[in-house]
């Protein structure tokens, strides 16, 4: 009783929060109404052009609709209304054709500006490789500030969704948490971790069938597709755990690859990256003592 | 032409209602425009249900977080069945079979101008989705990626991937017959004085439609042609390992996909456009806008294929234009929305079920529009891309617009073919508890897309499960609804006792009502006069 009231009380305030302010909530929250403005620069200009288009269309709507709804309300034969037969004006079909032209142009402008910024992947600082599987995410870090990496792992569902989510497991989804976060099918083993404020290329494609990765908070999703390589970039402003899943059917298990971005403060990225290359190397080298000896035992 | 021939009198009186004796002569081997189209619109609603049964099995398993009833396996066969089903099994032929009924009475002619090809083009479809369908008894089950089949995750399929290519083309191969069919009647069969300035806007929009069908019909069938090949002769059309490219798939089958889109909504501009003025009392606002609007679609159809695969990869360039030629869309669509209200404003209006289904499809179907508008902001798009926002946008087009203005349309001209009234406080009901019920169902999928919940999913995180758990609630609603219309047309056709007059609706106009209720077997034998004055849209002279 206790917990479950405490449960309904935060997700209350979560909704309170959702509705204040969509900036608290990086990662889906209950009751979330809106796309979050993200954590990046290109992020908050994505939320200003959808914002900007969402108005647009209230204030349409609000013209249109009222007007519909004063003519169901008016001009109803029970109050005795009589049918005119007029069936032309032209001032007003020039005016409804013109006024939307001018409305589409003020959306088209900042929308235009901003993909020319999206598309400029140029000028970074470090560049990941993405490539798609089924049904997980490569990561490979494939330079930072020019120096090459060989730092490369898999990143696939937690332990804890992926037990939860087969049918009939009988375990409460909303007992898998990361943290603080109830992060069901939202959590990986291992996250793809990056620095703060540091402009980061992606490049992006697959190995068997079609993928797109998408963390809803860097405001963007690219299709990760086999044959081809994509890019985009990013740059974090603020250290946080970003979370995102796979957008474009890939089989059976499309809703059970997520992807999670840890974001560091840069000094502590360095030292997680001399950690990796250390053990990388170390494991390279156990594997080349080792490789020899199935050869042997075969 | 006109003048009316006595021994062409005497055929009407005499074989007017004369119909085929025997079940097999009267339906199977049957070449009448309006028994056929009778066939189109049975069809249609047994797929709907079929269709709608397997949406309800997804809101189902999305009911709650956790798979509780089907492996994902199963539920991304549900989703890939349901669109498939839905599209070319109940909204094309609905529209078909309306185009069948109506056009011949609304033009003046005797029947289509191509009987027997007629009835080949029905009678195909059965056939083509008792294969579809049989796909999911198969070892390995039905089709599971999507009904858009992209490479290579479509051709990972087992025998299901032949079945749905030769179904495809089977539906393919309809469609075109009924688009020749449908074109060769309107340009040939017209009675005299109808010109084309002055055909109802449904026969506008279908004639436009119908073009649209030819033209991009057959680029589907080439699209599946090649993943066919691709997957048992070796080609490597879209296999990138062979030297191909998926992407291409992409563009080719968006080509056929976009005007697609349009087919399934241009007859609905059609019908509403006849069911507003009727109710209203007062000529069709902009006859000639309200054309070129349709036209001026139709034509943009072809060149924002793209949109729909703006996350893809594409250069610069490409996507600024894909996105502006997509805004541009909504300028024939605004006009057409302005001129229904336009119509509305000073008639003398009554809310009969199809004027409720028609006004419920402007307001829901400008909300799509709405939605459709942010979707082209291609920045905006990269966001909303693959999410139940999209799910959301096309689900108000589809259903509230193209499901909904095909009701509408039942309910309106179901009177003409049974000859009796359906009942008026059930089709209230009905379409309370639709309208009710589809936004529930579909207005918080806006919500889920924009907190991050992709489409296509069989389970979620915890923070998708309130809004989820109320699209369910508004799908099981809604779809048991579908059960009352199912209700209300049985009735009017078998059980109604309330005789429908030859006009049935006070202010309907048209040569339809010109003709008794329920229509005769063969109608106009004898090319009717035209008074332009008693066609819907009043004065055509502007």
């Amino acid at each position: 009783m206790i917990s479950s009231g405490v449960r309904r009380a935060r997700r209350a305030c979560a909704v309170v929060a959702s509705l204040a302010s969509a900036a608290a909530s990086a990662n889906p929250v209950p009751w979330q109404l809106n796309m979050s403005p993200g954590v990046t620069s290109i992020s908050e200009r994505v939320h200003g052009v959808h914002m900007l288009a969402f108005w647009v269309c209230v204030g349409i709507g609000v013209v249109v609709f009222s007007a519909m709804i004063y003519a169901m309300f008016r001009f109803r034969k029970s109050k005795g209304a009589v049918a005119q037969s007029w069936s032309h004006n032209t001032m007003m079909e020039a005016i409804w054709t013109i006024i939307p032209v001018i409305i589409l142009i003020v959306m088209a402008w900042p929308a235009t500006r901003l993909l020319v910024d999206m598309a400029n992947v140029e000028n970074a600082d470090m560049t990941i490789k993405v490539t798609g599987y089924q049904w997980k995410w490569r990561y490979e870090y494939v330079d930072y500030y020019k120096k090459p990496s060989t730092v490369n792992f898999i990143s696939s569902l937690d332990a804890d969704s992926a037990r939860t989510r087969q049918l009939g497991s009988g375990i409460d989804p909303r007992t898998v948490m990361d943290g603080d976060y109830p992060a069901y099918l939202l959590n990986v083993d291992k996250p793809l971790v990056l620095p703060v404020g540091v402009k980061v290329r992606f490049v992006i494609t697959a190995d068997d069938v079609i993928h797109s990765w998408w963390v809803p908070t860097l405001g963007w999703k690219q299709d990760a597709i086999p044959g081809i390589i994509n890019s985009n970039w990013t740059q974090i402003d603020k250290p946080g755990t970003y979370r995102g899943q796979c957008a474009e059917l890939c089989g059976k298990d499309h809703g059970f690859m997520p992807i999670v971005v840890k974001a560091v403060p840069k000094a502590e990225f360095e030292q997680w990256l001399a950690t990796q290359e250390a053990e990388a190397a170390a494991r390279a080298a156990a594997t080349a003592q080792v490789a020899p000896a199935p050869a042997a035992q075969g | 032409m006109a003048a009316v021939n006595p021994a062409l009198d005497h055929d009407v009186h005499d074989h007017g209602d004369h119909k085929p004796e025997g079940f097999l002569d009267r339906w199977l081997f049957t070449t009448n425009h309006k028994d056929i189209g009778t066939l189109y619109l049975v069809f249609s609603l047994i797929m709907f249900l079929i269709g709608g049964s397997f949406a309800m099995v997804i809101r189902a398993e999305l009911f709650q977080p956790g798979l509780q009833l089907v492996q994902p396996e199963f539920f991304n066969q549900m989703t890939t069945m349901h669109a498939l089903v839905m599209i070319f099994g109940a909204v094309m032929p609905a529209f078909v079979g309306l185009g069948n009924w109506m056009i011949p009475l609304m033009i003046g002619a005797p029947d289509m101008a191509l009987p027997r090809m007629n009835n080949w083009s029905f009678w195909i479809l059965p056939f083509a989705f008792l294969m579809l369908l049989s796909t999911m008894f198969m070892p390995g089950g039905g089709p599971q990626g999507g009904w858009t089949m992209y490479p290579p995750l479509a051709l990972e399929g087992g025998l299901n991937v032949a079945f749905m290519i030769f179904s495809i083309h089977m539906m393919g191969i309809s469609s075109i017959m009924g688009a020749i069919n449908i074109i060769a009647t309107i340009l040939n069969m017209r009675a005299p004085g109808m010109d084309l300035l002055r055909m109802p806007v449904f026969v506008w929009s279908w004639l436009i439609t119908a073009f649209l069908l030819i033209a991009v019909m057959p680029v589907l069938a080439g699209a599946v042609t090649m993943l066919l090949t691709d997957k048992y002769f070796g080609t490597s059309f879209f296999n990138a390992a062979g030297g191909g490219d998926p992407v291409m798939y992409q563009h080719i089958f968006w080509f056929f996909g976009h005007p697609e889109v349009y087919i399934m909504i241009l007859p609905a501009f059609g019908i509403v456009s006849e069911i507003i003025p009727t109710f209203s009392r007062k000529p069709l606002f902009g006859y000639q806008a309200m054309i070129y609007a349709i036209a001026s679609i139709a034509f943009l159809s072809f060149i924002v294929w793209a949109h729909h695969m703006f996350s893809v990869g594409m250069p610069l360039g490409g996507e600024l234009f894909f996105m502006y030629a997509t805004m541009l869309i909504a300028i024939p669509t605004g006009v057409k929305v302005f001129n229904w209200v336009s119509t509305m404003w000073e008639g003398s209006i009554t809310f009969e079920v199809p004027m409720l289904f028609a006004v419920a499809f402007v307001i829901l179907f400008t909300i799509g529009g709405f939605s459709g508008v942010m979707c082209a902001i291609v920045p905006a798009d990269f966001q909303y891309q693959d999410t139940y926002f999209v799910v959301a946008h096309f689900h108000y087009v589809l259903v509230t617009g193209a499901v909904f203005a095909i009701m509408a349309s039942v309910y309106y001209w179901l009177p003409k073919w049974s000859g009796h009234m359906h009942s008026e406080k059930w089709g209230k009901i009905h379409f309370w508890s639709s309208v009710i019920s589809v936004n529930v169902l579909f207005f918080p999928q806006h919500f889920l897309g924009l907190a991050g919940m992709p489409r296509r999913i069989p389970d979620y995180n915890v923070a998708f499960a309130d809004f989820n758990m109320i699209s369910s609630i508004g799908g099981f609603w809604f779809g048991a609804s579908q059960l009352i219309f199912v209700g209300v047309v049985i009735h009017a056709v078998y059980y109604s006792r309330q005789k429908a007059t030859m006009q049935v609706w006070e202010g309907a106009r048209g040569l339809e009502w010109t003709v008794p209720s329920p229509a005769p077997h063969h109608t106009f034998t004898v090319p009717p006069l035209i008074d332009a004055s008693k066609l819907a849209h009043g004065d055509v002279t502007h």
